[in-house]
């Protein structure tokens, strides 16, 4: 089985972007891939405990995905960890700005992570912008 | 032998038949027979590249009425 690592960054915070970050992080995490998921800018608020905005979408696809029964975003996320083992780290600055702590994000979350160790942990992976 | 295990993804897209294949993977036993039922075309493609890539047995997909199923048995 390929373990090659897949480093997932999503700073977006457009339905279709998230949609397919967390496709690419859920089926490699169940692909025998080591995944690693990095959350900061506009894409972190999503993962605040209660949060129930809905994302907006950019085109047509991200309103015919919202009419469809298109798997949600944060499922894929959660499931990647659960099914697949991938670790998803909040951005510490990200959550500064927010004024949110460890405890305010959801619990599949993993601890806050700043560039540096990001930075450290995608050098030998794939990285993945969204 | 055990009879086959059903996981219906009808209604689902990619990947959600894929994910709820490999909820149902976790809870049987090596040996068992799983048919992936989806409407999702997308899904039918993908779920035998997934099996060859994690190596579960691929039996075979037939199609009717807009309905794949994935038939494949669980290796490990």
């Amino acid at each position: 089985m390929s373990a090659s690592k897949i480093c997932v960054v999503v700073v977006s915070g457009s339905l279709e972007r998230l949609q397919m970050a967390a496709m690419v992080a859920s089926v490699g995490a169940v692909s025998g891939h080591e995944v690693v998921v990095f959350l900061s800018m506009n894409a972190l608020p999503y993962f605040v405990k209660g949060d129930t905005s809905k994302a907006p979408h950019e085109g047509d696809m991200g309103r015919l995905m919202a009419s469809k029964k298109v798997p949600e975003f944060k499922t894929l996320f959660e499931q990647a960890v659960e099914l697949g083992d991938a670790k998803i780290f909040p951005c510490s600055m990200a959550m500064d700005v927010l004024g949110i702590e460890q405890d305010g994000l959801e619990n599949y979350l993993g601890k806050a992570t700043g560039l540096t160790k990001f930075l450290h942990d995608a050098q030998d992976g794939q990285v993945w912008t969204f | 032998m055990a009879e086959k295990i059903i996981v219906d993804g009808r209604g689902s897209f990619c990947p959600g038949p894929l994910m709820e294949l490999i909820v149902a993977l976790k809870s049987s036993q090596v040996g068992d027979v799983l048919e992936v039922l989806s409407t999702d075309k997308g899904s039918a493609n993908d779920i035998p590249e997934w099996l060859n890539k994690v190596g579960h047995e691929y039996i075979s997909t037939t199609e009717a009425e807009g309905v794949w199923r994935i038939t494949l048995r669980k290796k490990k």
